[in-house]
């Protein structure tokens, strides 16, 4: 394991509807660590990581992943990358007419020449991972409630054991307590599993408690990368603004 | 005395079982093969040596775990040693959950019986419910007629215009074909005997009383019927009916009545548009091929057609559209769980539709010639 940042971003402009989301956009994410992006309303933070997926080409920079430029790899060179990484969407993007174990073994399926028996037993044993009941494993996406549907989500992208995993608000929609439990579970798949996790979330409790560092996201760029508890020192207003509302202050006593 | 790509090895010096290398998913297949081929000691304790491993993912460590738990069934007890602290929490992880992977769920599937009844009572039960559709419907309907205030005149100028007006090139198209291939099947027929000019006759009656109400339904039924399920059931899925239904907007008012009406409006006179391409279609291959003036043909169609022929086609549509207004939106409320469902019951309107459009013009048929029409 080398110490090269596991993500780069340099320089990044990107231009949606005919408006600059980001200009000279720089981000780095080091091995090991769970990073959050925050932001405002419309501040860009999925698109963000729709670019760093590839879903969004930018019009200049470059985005490094495993050391590997995206914005000039080949689809052979990509796919290289996606088999290292797994990603949680916001509506968890489960294919609704397969199971929950259909779902997760899908990668499986595609990426090795495992046989049935093995596939089957490894996507069973990363839905108990997950979290996840054993009958769950034979339900439809439509007939599990949403948290579940998150475990289900998070199955399927830790599947292929990736060094990186997204996640796009893995707590939005969920209540306190799901919400609690979901964040420990990804504490402990960080752990055990050694993952690197760049997530998006609104969720002042997981920023706290969750991340190593915090990206906030500002004026299209960058504004500050640090430690929570140093965040919200910043004197900038709009990070200001955005922790300073009753619940961010609320959730700041508690964890300081 | 081991290649270097061996990924698992038992040293027969030490009765160790040495594990190295990268033990993740990409090598699975690999270590398989290695431990296949290891003789495993009857009795006794075996020690299972991790110093060599440089990367154990959760799919190596359930391997070894797996291997674990079905050698100590047997008389040996195993220990391990030497592993890095993560893989000993993998291990430690995995092997939580190693007895429930052994028994996984399964999918209970019916027996032949069993199928056929439940889609018996599935049948049933949506005739039950589509009767139960037309029957709200008709009551949105008359709640509705008398309050000129409720009508969606919006709405059904955007239906009109999708259904009807955009409709209108790629049905001329087909119907002038249509009228091209009868014309020439037809006239093949009529050389042999010179009856030429019959081809009027012929063409007109069947182009007014069959092929374009019924070549017109279908193609609405295919263009339009599907729309409507399609559209209808990703709004359902989208919660958009729900909010609807909150508002004291009932779907039946602003989407269902609109699009039943607009079809009704425009399928008689999309019809008509058919029957009078067709006709041209069958004209210009009669003059082509079978040496009959324009001028004869339509002399001899307004002698010989009666206008009960044109009628009888055009009294057909409104019903057709009846037929795939409601069973498209009716589809189309029946979507439920996700992408899935919008695909199924799509395919469900169309061929519905299509099948009771032709159940409903042999009907039509029985009972025209009963009345001696």
């Amino acid at each position: 394991m080398t110490d090269h940042p596991i993500i780069e971003v340099k320089d990044v402009s990107v231009k949606l509807g005919g408006a600059w989301v980001h200009k000279n956009l720089n981000l780095t994410v080091n091995r090991g660590e769970i990073l959050a992006i925050v932001g405002g309303s419309g501040s860009g933070k999925t698109t963000l990581l729709r670019e760093m997926l590839m879903l969004e080409r930018p019009h200049s920079g470059s985005i490094n992943i495993f050391g590997k430029d995206l914005t000039k790899a080949s689809p052979l060179t990509l796919l290289e990358v996606q088999k290292r990484w797994g990603v949680l969407f916001q509506q968890n993007a489960l294919f609704t007419s397969l199971t929950v174990q259909e779902n997760t073994a899908f990668p499986l399926h595609e990426h090795t020449k495992l046989d049935k028996k093995t596939i089957n037993e490894l996507a069973i044993l990363k839905i108990l991972l997950a979290g996840l009941p054993l009958d769950a494993a034979i339900k439809y996406p439509s007939e599990l409630s949403g948290g579940m549907q998150k475990r289900a989500g998070i199955a399927r992208a830790i599947i292929l054991d990736p060094e990186l995993l997204f996640l796009d608000e893995p707590t939005s929609g969920l209540d306190p307590e799901s919400a609690g439990a979901f964040d420990e579970l990804i504490l402990n798949l960080q752990k055990t599993m050694g993952l690197t996790i760049v997530m998006v979330t609104h969720d002042v409790d997981s920023l706290w408690h969750v991340t190593n560092r915090v990206a906030f996201l500002g004026e299209k760029k960058v504004l500050c990368v640090d430690a929570m508890s140093e965040l919200v020192k910043n004197p900038h207003p709009q990070i200001q603004a955005f922790f300073s509302g009753a619940r961010g202050r609320n959730t700041q006593r508690m964890y300081s | 005395m081991h290649e270097n790509t061996t990924l698992a090895y038992l040293d027969p010096d030490s009765s160790q079982l040495v594990c190295r290398g990268e033990w993740d998913i990409a090598n699975l297949v690999k270590i398989k093969k290695d431990l296949k081929k290891i003789t495993w000691p009857k009795q006794g304790t075996l020690t299972i040596d991790g110093q060599a491993v440089t990367k154990m993912d959760t799919a190596g460590a359930w391997l070894l775990t797996y291997y674990l738990k079905k050698l100590s069934s047997s008389k040996l007890t195993t220990s391990l040693k030497r592993f890095s602290e993560q893989s000993q929490e993998l291990l430690a992880m995995v092997s939580e959950h190693v007895s429930e992977i052994a028994k996984p769920p399964v999918i209970k599937r019916d027996s032949a019986l069993e199928s056929l009844g439940e889609a018996t009572i599935q049948l049933l039960s949506e005739a039950r419910d589509f009767l139960a559709f037309t029957g709200q419907l008709a009551f949105e309907f008359s709640r509705n007629i008398f309050h000129p205030k409720n009508w969606r005149w919006n709405e059904l100028a955007s239906v009109i215009d999708k259904t009807g007006l955009r409709a209108l090139p790629i049905i001329a198209l087909l119907s002038f074909m249509i009228g091209v291939v009868i014309s020439y099947q037809m006239g093949n027929q009529l050389r042999n005997y010179g009856a030429n000019v019959f081809i009027v006759d012929l063409l007109g009656l069947s182009i007014l009383r069959e092929f374009g109400p019924l070549i017109t339904a279908i193609m609405v039924a295919g263009r339009t019927g599907s729309a409507f399920t399609a559209q209808l059931g990703t709004m359902k899925l989208n919660q958009e009916i729900d909010a609807l239904n909150t508002m004291g907007v009932t779907p039946g008012q602003l989407l269902l009545l609109p699009r039943l009406l607009g079809l009704f409006i425009t399928l008689p006179l999309l019809t008509m548009w058919a029957n009078v391409f067709g006709v041209l279609g069958g004209m210009v291959m009669a003059q082509n091929m079978l040496g009959v003036t324009a001028y004869e043909f339509l002399h001899r169609f307004q002698l010989e057609i009666p206008l009960r022929a044109l009628l009888i086609g055009l009294g057909k549509a409104p019903i057709f559209a009846l037929l795939i207004g409601s069973i498209g939106c009716f589809q189309g409320m029946k979507v439920k769980g996700g992408a899935d469902s919008v695909g199924t019951q799509t395919t469900r309107s169309v061929v519905l539709a299509i099948f009771f459009i032709i159940v409903a013009d042999a009907i039509f048929s029985v009972i025209f010639s009963r009345l001696k029409l």
